[in-house]
């Protein structure tokens, strides 16, 4: 039977892991995820997770060691936020291109300087070109399901790709939660063994990683992983339906909330997306024609879902707690490429928000709302807006 | 007819066709190495072939494995500059799991290792992995084309330690990460050359074989980073053992106390003291290690250079509870 308890999203994370059984998990502390290896040590100190977990001395090095262990043939895990994912960065191009399945767990937090350890999404969203799969999740229960799913979905033979799934500093990295722990049997169902036939080090069998390639193959491997991005939709879909029915819990890479008749749609990810779903019964109520949207999966970009979605809409409101300079948010980069093509498309209206952990309120959300229907009316607005500034001490 | 026994098996693992310049000392190392490491797990384990290699990006790394062929017939991996060690941690634990029997091999350059890998080795040192870490040491980053790494000895000419009016050449005395390597108090440490390939043999057998982390530093000549000549790799690699540039020593468990020395040859003395070795009297000069070198060409018209070196070395080897004599050539 399942248990019924409440947790933080780092103990689910670390449950999520320890329900995964993987052999070898390579961690580095840093806030807020700090709690995911202290919980692994745990799990492994009891005899409750049997694998080798080392205690590395940097974010650098437990990448490396996974990539180390992923390239021996076992499942891997880690853990990190921010700083800690920056300086993964380097290693998780080359974990992509090896095509190693491995997962990481990040505790969405804001890059310094100023350093600042509280939530906005700026790590992960900075790690959007190097391959890997991105989930997020909007509470703690989606945490630890989200590691399952990216764990299956990053082993299929038809994907082989790192995946690291986000969950917002604080906001649920340290809030306690219901969470149902799914049964380690369903689990074990659900994921089996992991035994790859491409990555391995076995005296028997001699294989060399991790090549250089000149000009006439490295593009080649570039456009596999394309590939295997692409394959991945629709893999996402086939294990979202499979966790459904073995777990009960129905994933989508796009979530929608009363967009039925909505003329502008409030988009986001993470736990965001449940102020913003309060939100929109706040604004039905008054009358107000909103709906919510919450990309569940970041990367690969869902831009069949996306132009989906923009049929139901005339406003597209983006909220987003990262910054890609010059241009808005990165979400309004990835928006405007599904849907540039589009014979008939909504207005998109971009907003930056909740950055180094500010709160999001319904007053910020109304700011946004206010440029929306400014948007929506035909009159003249801004592409790009900062909510929630601060104005009087810039 | 009796068939004289080879002296090491003749099994390969790091194949010919790889692209190292012709008289590449980090190659012969390699070779060595490997065949070392596969007599050890041959007798520690009754299979050759029971190790896996984690490597750093460098020259080595480079010429062993270029999309689609490799010279590597034992398992291989590479990931990237600064985290074999790291990788070899991955590695280690994912055999350990596996119940694979074996150890790891892992492999770094100077700069690899003594540079951008230091921390890396550190961690995988002080977590007691069972891995050991061959540093290849040719004295720069010689994979980007001669830049001194903090390995570079006192006095070399690089591309970013060029002699001029203001500048004799490298400037800092050279770091002996053997010596770092041995305050983690690990089982093993030595350093080895290729101008005394018995020496190293034993050596990495002997690491290969323990459990536990182990650090062997070798000495290779690199022809073009050197600017010596290809045929005289092995030579040049002796001279600096038998003129004292290169000490070749062992330390178990961090034991600083009871170093062990190898003797150097070329008709240096060696003074022992209750079998420790306490004094050397070097009987070549190091200008005929440095003579054979255009990285060294610019110091004999700077001999107060030269006289620097001496008493670098000099310190270097007080470190390891040694007093030598270094003789000046003669006039």
């Amino acid at each position: 039977m399942p248990i019924r308890t409440v947790m933080k999203a780092n103990e689910a994370a670390a449950w999520a892991a320890r329900l995964a059984r993987p052999k070898v998990i390579a961690a580095f502390p840093i806030t807020p995820s700090t709690l995911i290896p202290e919980k692994i040590s745990e799990f492994v100190a009891n005899g409750e997770l049997d694998a080798e977990f080392i205690k590395v001395e940097s974010e650098h090095s437990a990448i490396s060691a996974c990539v180390g262990a992923s390239a021996a043939g076992v499942r891997t895990f880690t853990a990190t936020a921010s700083q800690g994912l920056a300086l993964m960065h380097e290693v998780l191009f080359i974990a992509a291109g090896m095509r190693l399945p491995i997962v990481v767990a990040v505790g969405n937090r804001a890059l310094s300087a100023p350093i600042n350890i509280w939530n906005d999404w700026q790590d992960s969203i900075s790690q959007r070109d190097t391959g890997w799969l991105q989930f997020y999740a909007e509470n703690n229960q989606e945490a630890l399901d989200l590691i399952l799913i990216a764990f299956k979905v990053a082993e299929d033979e038809r994907v082989l790709l790192p995946a690291m799934v986000g969950f917002d500093a604080f906001i649920l990295t340290h809030t306690v939660e219901p969470v149902e722990i799914p049964d380690q049997e369903v689990v074990d169902e659900f994921l089996g063994e992991y035994e790859p036939k491409h990555a391995y080090l076995d005296p028997a069998r001699p294989i060399t990683q991790g090549t250089l390639a000149f000009p006439a193959h490295y593009m080649e491997a570039r456009y596999t992983l394309w590939e295997a991005n692409e394959n991945a939709k629709k893999v996402i879909d086939e294990v979202f339906a499979e966790f459904e029915k073995r777990f009960g819990r129905k994933y989508q890479k796009i979530e929608e909330y009363r967009t039925d008749d909505a003329e502008i749609i409030f988009v986001t990810m993470g736990s965001l997306a449940g102020t913003v779903k309060e939100y929109v019964d706040h604004l039905r109520e008054k009358g107000i024609k909103a709906g919510a949207a919450k990309l569940t999966v970041y990367r690969p970009f869902p831009v069949e879902e996306v132009r989906e979605l923009a049929k139901k809409a005339k406003v597209l409101a983006l909220l987003e707690k990262n910054v890609t300079f010059s241009v808005g948010g990165a979400l309004f980069q990835d928006f405007s490429r599904a849907l540039i093509n589009e014979k008939e498309r909504p207005i998109i209206v971009d907003f930056i928000l909740g950055l180094g952990g500010r709160d999001v309120t319904f007053k910020d959300l109304d700011e946004a709302l206010a440029i929306a229907q400014k948007a929506l009316a035909g009159e003249e607005f801004d592409e790009v807006n900062w909510i929630g500034l601060r104005k009087e001490i810039l | 007819m009796a068939v004289r026994k080879p002296p090491i098996t003749t099994r390969e693992y790091w194949a010919p066709g790889h692209a190292a310049c012709a008289g590449c000392g980090c190659a012969t190392a390699l070779k060595l190495a490997t065949k070392a490491f596969s007599e050890a797990m041959e007798e520690k384990f009754g299979d050759p072939n029971a190790f896996a290699i984690a490597q750093a990006t460098g020259c080595m790394e480079v010429v062993s494995a270029v999309f689609p062929y490799t010279a590597w017939k034992a398992p291989w991996v590479h990931v990237a500059f600064e985290n074999a060690a790291a990788v070899a941690s991955g590695v280690e634990a994912a055999w350990k799991k596996k119940g694979q029997k074996g150890k790891i091999l892992a492999i770094g350059g100077d700069g690899g290792t003594a540079d951008i890998g230091l921390q890396a080795l550190s961690g995988m040192l002080e977590r007691r992995h069972n891995v050991v870490y061959l540093m290849y040491d040719n004295e720069a980053y010689m994979n980007t084309g001669i830049q001194r790494s903090s390995s570079t000895p006192y006095g070399a000419w690089t591309t970013t330690s060029p002699p001029g009016k203001y500048s004799i050449g490298e400037d800092k005395p050279k770091k002996w990460v053997a010596l770092i390597a041995a305050a983690h108090q690990i089982p093993y440490v030595a350093t080895a050359s290729i101008g005394n390939p018995f020496d190293f043999v034993k050596k990495m057998k002997k690491a290969a074989k323990l459990e536990g982390p182990a650090f062997v530093q070798v000495h290779c000549t690199c022809p073009t980073g050197w600017k010596s000549p290809l045929e005289k790799g092995v030579e040049i690699a002796r001279l600096a053992i038998e003129t004292g540039v290169w000490p070749l020593f062992e330390i178990e468990n961090g034991d600083f106390f009871n170093i062990k020395i190898q003797s150097p040859g070329g008709g240096a003395k060696v003074k022992r003291e209750g079998g420790k070795v306490v004094a050397i009297e070097f009987k070549k000069p190091i200008e005929e290690y440095l003579k054979l070198q255009g990285r060294f060409k610019h110091l004999f018209k700077r001999p107060e250079a030269i006289d620097e070196m001496r008493e670098q070395i000099k310190a270097m080897w007080k470190l390891l509870g040694v007093d030598v004599t270094l003789p000046k050539p003669e006039e």
